[in-house]
């Protein structure tokens, strides 16, 4: 699929629920659903310190497709990392870089990217960019 | 606190009835910061609307009118600290700047190389980071009180901590995170046997407990207006006269000097030499309105209520399985920090939030004590005169349901 048929149909998963807590329920099964990232890509190096939670973020890249790995010590924060991989990982670099990420502010979680929720989110999108960047140089 | 008095003090914070996604606020976020009294927006208003005019220097009407009610303001501060003299209260913008001022200024006059200042473990960044500045600045060691599993500061450990290279100490009279209220008049006893001078972060006890700095016999108590029903951007420092005498001023600017030439300028006296630049007489005024408010309800009804609020929140709180009271302490302020199980806090916060509960998580600027427990931080719910028990009740039967989510 391409990234925004996904980001369209996490869209609609979420526009199935009123009420909030039940978005937030659906947000936590994706958290915990979350394949846990291998404990050899736990290194500092790979660490987005937040002010409130902790994310880990890695990726690999093979054949021309970046694969992201990542997690996140609070559940909703990894249920957001969940959607970021399901959206960003699987893809060339150029169709990361290309596309915008409207899904997450159509679902209403905008909240938790603002830069004064200080959760660290915004820089792992920033980072999910910058491995797509550096591996599109590397590719030319 | 009577229901009916309750009811009246609610209705005097017009933020109380704010509607968070369609549920009634329950605000128990006050360690943050405090809800304003109409009384308080009332002055600020007054303020801009009769006696905005810049003070001390004017010759007009309403420059008088303004230094006359900012001077009443620093009395009325004065009067609640039990302070002797006016001139012992400088206005800061608040808890943070007035340690800086003290660790700059103090560092200036008294410290040296090989010299050490004494915090203790549960201290707010405030009143670390800028001791670790002077600590560079000067080559001083910085030194840390530790404290029991219960939250309660090693009194031993801190006796042995004083030696002759010991220049001052600096703790906090109440902990942000543990609530744990600290002896320090003890503390300030046991230093001036050494002759070593004590700064006392106020911040979190005048709101919640009787102070007088004089019975204490601190050199040092620092507060800000806005955790006291007052509004941001002003609070205060008092510092025994004959310490500011001794310290050089902290920022260089108009209203603190006495005459300027190109070759030399002359300080003002006290409390002035201490107060760079146009004033807020706006925050001063506001300030000395919810002095005037605390006190008209009286700060031992509001620390007996409290109380009440503390100890039936705990009760309830350990109903929930796998609860963690994080701080417990014999004497507590109005705070209660919690954990539950593994879950992180950040996300029983901002499940908290949807249901209208304002509490915080975190490590609540005192990474060293979440570090020193081992905990990535926790949920803190902070009281009030204003909360109920009604408040409570609702707060538990959100957090059981979040809880219920989570786990």
């Amino acid at each position: 699929m391409k990234i925004n048929e996904i980001q369209d149909s996490i869209v609609e998963e979420f526009a199935q629920f009123d009420d909030w807590m039940d978005k937030y329920a659906l947000l936590i099964d994706m958290g915990n659903s979350l394949e846990p990232l291998d404990e050899k890509h736990k290194t500092p190096q790979n660490i987005i310190e937040g002010c409130q939670s902790r994310v880990w973020l890695n990726a690999e890249y093979n054949d021309g497709i970046i694969t992201y790995q990542g997690e996140s010590d609070a559940i909703l924060v990894k249920g957001i990392v969940s959607l970021l991989i399901q959206v960003m990982s699987g893809h060339t670099p150029s169709e990361i870089l290309s596309n915008e990420l409207y899904f997450i502010d159509k679902i209403g979680l905008k909240e938790h990217l603002s830069p004064t929720r200080s959760n660290g989110l915004v820089a792992m999108v920033k980072q999910m960019k910058m491995f797509a960047l550096a591996y599109r140089s590397k590719e030319n | 606190m009577d229901k009916l008095s309750l009811e009246k003090i609610r209705s005097e914070f017009p933020i109380l009835s704010e509607i968070i996604y369609n549920k009634p606020l329950v605000y128990f976020d006050n360690g943050a910061t405090t809800q304003k009294p109409q009384c308080v927006l009332d002055r600020i208003n007054y303020g801009y609307k009769h006696l905005n005019a810049n003070i001390h220097r004017g010759v007009h009407f309403l420059s008088q009118r303004a230094t006359e009610a900012h001077e009443n303001a620093r009395k009325a501060v004065c009067d609640f600290l039990g302070a002797d003299k006016r001139e012992e209260i400088v206005f800061t913008r608040g808890t943070t700047e007035a340690i800086n001022l003290v660790a700059f200024t103090f560092g200036e006059a008294f410290c040296s190389e090989g010299d050490e200042v004494v915090v203790s473990v549960m201290e707010h960044h405030s009143n670390i980071v800028p001791w670790q500045m002077l600590c560079e600045r000067k080559k001083m060691t910085l030194r840390v009180i530790p404290m029991s599993e219960k939250g309660e500061l090693d009194l031993d450990a801190y006796k042995n901590m004083l030696n002759e290279h010991t220049r001052i100490v600096a703790v906090t009279h109440v902990s942000n995170v543990l609530g744990t209220v600290n002896p320090v008049k003890e503390l300030i006893e046991i230093a001036h046997v050494h002759n070593i001078p004590v700064l006392i972060d106020g911040a979190q006890a005048v709101p919640h407990i009787k102070v007088n700095v004089k019975e204490l016999d601190a050199d040092f108590y620092v507060f800000s207006g806005h955790k006291i029903y007052a509004p941001t951007g002003i609070g205060a420092l008092y510092a025994k006269e004959k310490w500011l005498n001794a310290l050089p001023p902290y920022q260089g600017g108009g209203e603190m000097i006495a005459a300027v030439t190109f070759e030399k300028t002359t300080y003002n006296e006290l409390p002035f030499k201490f107060e760079a630049g146009t004033p807020d007489y706006i925050g001063s005024t506001a300030l000395a309105e919810a002095l005037r408010y605390v006190q008209e309800i009286g700060i031992e009804n509001i620390a007996a209520y409290e109380h009440e609020l503390t100890v039936y929140a705990t009760e309830r709180l350990m109903e929930i399985e796998n609860m963690r009271i994080i701080g417990q302490a014999d004497k507590k302020s109005a705070v209660v920090s919690f954990l539950v199980g593994n879950i992180h806090p950040y996300d029983i916060g901002m499940l908290l939030d949807r249901l209208g509960i304002a509490v915080r998580t975190g490590h609540h600027c005192a990474q060293p004590l979440c570090d020193s427990l081992q905990i990535p931080g926790t949920v803190r719910a902070s009281f009030a005169f204003y909360n109920t028990k009604e408040e409570i009740d609702v707060f538990i039967q959100a957090l059981k349901r979040v809880v219920g989510m989570l786990l």
